[in-house]
């Protein structure tokens, strides 16, 4: 028991260790566009992140998370430019308004599950770029704001794309840390109390409109802030950012990076920041009369449906499994899949042969 | 005085005409939405980017193959189910019974699917798909009533009835709602209930292939043109309650009317349209879960 435990955590250290020499050494080595690319890659991870402790652990399904990222986006946008506010103190106050507005959303959520909570909140990220256009006196409308670039403080050699993704992965690093260590605390365990079974989960005491309101609040709260960051790292905020496809790709980035496990979110921003990318890069293909466009939902949706139909736990659950099989890691116990299969039903053919 | 409270009344009038015209193609698509959501408790995200693959199609039977727009109406609707059924048995079929989130993610999937796809056929231009109905309007009682709202509310209530007689009057229909009330008892019945899925996902396309084809004209022709609608459409369908088809159909046109009166009437009112849905949903869903003509149900622990 006590080997299996070490062991468990000398692969946590050697990851954590090869990860953080990866994420030191990447802007040393790319030109200045990859490295924009690859803060926006922190971003995604922060507010995957989020999406993860409301979606894939308190079990509450949200298509709409982007729109608490354009709250943190405009809170940025607007105090930066119209009142010359630092944007030290615009990302944490980005976090906790669009945190506000989570806690707000949380409560009328209470009361819708499974369905209705998706139809919900499909309808809010669908709402956010017109009524963003709407208070155009506010937002700058259609025409969005120019924010000035973010210089590294003075004395510090480093261009303002790698200031921008040290800082952008320092707040991620930082913001990691407390979601997992909930995750391992009485909230994380009832979340997923309520996630496998409200009823048990009222049956046993948990407070369910607390901490499911609470799931909403952190979760936001993680968005405003990878909103923040996104608006700092373009310099350009635009209603146009927040459409429909944002708040999908989070969703998509998370149950393919894989839902539920704290590794998903990291992978899924990669996979929203390369996607995105690659199918910029395809669009000037052309194959005989087709010529690509340069948008990634294809690639999106056909990954989503097979990663679901193959690995309903994400590539990160893929991965573990196979460290597990090869016995580069050793568990006491599995982590339920999320996306549970009901129990196979016998067909009535299938009993008369 | 006088004058002014005349005109506001036409123009009210006018509204909700127009608004009961929207509210028709939205109960088209909330209709399709509920066949589907009555089969397998499921809300189909991606109805309303079927319907705009559908209605490209239209478009492109008339642009390229020189059809008259109700030759082309037609078969698009039978393409429509073809693709619907075909749908069911590649993408759905593997995850029946699977989860309402691993559902709603597949129909989610299917939606960047069919919405990159006609992105890729026919790009991102806006394109005028123009209709069947003159855009004139004929005078009644002082009001302008438009040609094409009538055109509208007529080919719906066409379809709408099609539907009900399928499912009031024909075997087939018998045994589609019987497989999607008692799945069980219809199996054991020698009703082949997997297949009668796949059916309900082609009618529910091809309904929802009309709500297409009838925006179209009014708004113009784009992959992404269906997203407001299909909220619209969800409107409708959780304020009729989500189980009912006759709900569906009064939710759509109340949602229409409510929509039209919305944009009209209150400042910056065609940016609130969205939010407005929202509201509705939200509203609803608090305070009357089953909405109008839904029955609640009791939760079995």
């Amino acid at each position: 028991m006590r080997a299996a435990l070490t062991s468990v955590r000398l692969s946590t250290i050697l990851i954590s260790v090869v990860g953080l020499v990866a994420l030191i050494g990447i802007p040393l080595v790319t030109d200045s566009f990859q490295t924009f690319q690859f803060a926006n890659v922190a971003a995604f991870v922060i507010v995957i992140v989020g999406l993860n402790l409301l979606t894939g652990y308190s079990g509450q399904i949200s298509l709409g998370n982007g729109a608490f990222m354009a709250v943190g986006g405009y809170t940025t946008a607007i105090m930066a430019h119209r009142l010359g506010a630092p944007y030290a103190l615009t990302i944490p106050l980005g976090g906790l308004i669009a945190g506000a507005f989570g806690f707000l959303i949380g409560i009328p959520a209470l009361r819708l599950h499974g369905i209705y909570l998706a139809l919900a909140t499909f309808a809010l990220a669908l709402s956010v770029t017109p009524v963003l256009n709407n208070f155009d006196t506010f937002t700058g409308g259609h025409v969005g704001i120019n924010l000035k670039p973010a210089a590294p403080p003075a004395g510090l050699d480093l261009s303002n794309e790698q200031w921008l993704y040290f800082v952008g992965w320092a707040i991620a690093g930082v913001l990691f840390i407390p979601a997992t260590l909930l995750l391992h605390s009485r909230t994380g365990r009832a979340w997923m109390a309520i996630r496998d079974s409200e009823t048990a989960a009222i049956a046993n005491g948990v407070n369910i409109a607390f901490y499911k309101t609470l799931a909403f609040g952190i979760s936001a709260f993680y968005a405003g802030v990878a909103g923040s960051l996104q608006i700092i790292n373009t310099a350009y905020i635009n209603p146009d950012n927040y459409s429909l496809g944002l708040s999908l790709s989070l969703l998509i980035g998370l149950i393919v990076g894989g839902l539920g496990n704290i590794w998903g979110p990291v992978l899924g921003g990669l996979l929203v920041v390369w996607l995105q990318y690659f199918a910029e890069k395809a669009s000037g293909v052309h194959l005989g009369p087709v010529s690509f466009g340069g948008k990634p939902d294809i690639g999106f949706g056909l990954l989503l449906v097979i990663i679901v139909f193959l690995a309903p736990d994400g590539l990160a659950g893929l991965a573990r499994r196979g460290m597990v099989r090869y016995g580069l890691l050793r568990t006491r116990f599995r982590a339920p899949a999320v996306i549970a299969e009901e129990l196979p039903m016998v067909e009535p053919d299938q009993v008369r042969t | 005085m006088l004058l002014a409270s005349v005109s506001f009344a036409q123009s009210l009038a006018q509204q909700v005409v127009s608004g009961i015209a929207s509210g028709a193609i939205y109960a088209s698509l909330a209709l399709a939405l509920v066949l589907i959501y009555r089969a397998m408790d499921v809300a189909n995200f991606a109805q309303g980017e079927m319907a705009m693959f559908a209605t490209f199609i239209a478009y492109t039977l008339i642009t390229q193959f020189h059809l008259a727009f109700f030759a082309a109406f037609a078969l698009t609707v039978v393409i429509a189910f073809a693709g619907g059924f075909a749908i069911e048995r590649v993408m759905i079929r593997p995850f029946e019974g699977s989860s309402v989130l691993t559902l709603v993610i597949v129909t989610l999937g299917l939606f960047s699917i069919v919405n990159g796809l006609a992105g890729l056929i026919w790009g991102y231009v806006f394109k005028t798909f123009s209709g069947p109905f003159s855009s004139n309007s004929i005078q009644f009682g002082g009001v302008y009533i438009g040609i094409q709202d009538l055109g509208v509310i007529a080919v719906t209530l066409v379809v709408l009835s099609v539907v009900f007689l399928l499912f009031r009057f024909t075997k087939l229909g018998l045994a589609m709602r019987a497989a999607s009330l008692y799945p069980e008892s219809s199996r054991l019945l020698g009703v082949r209930t997997s297949r009668m899925l796949a059916l309900g996902w082609g009618l529910s396309a091809s309904v929802g292939a009309v709500s297409g084809m009838m925006i179209a004209p009014i708004i113009y022709l784009d992959p992404n043109m269906m997203q407001p609608i299909l909220l619209f459409a969800f409107a409708a369908a959780v304020l009729g309650g989500i189980e009912s088809p006759l709900g569906a159909v009064v939710g759509g046109v109340l949602v229409g009317v409510l929509l039209a009166l919305v944009g009209t009437y209150l400042p910056g009112g065609q940016n609130l349209r969205t939010p407005f849905a929202l509201l509705v949903i939200v509203a609803v869903l608090l305070f009357r879960p089953a909405g109008l003509f839904g029955r609640i149900e009791a939760k079995r622990v």
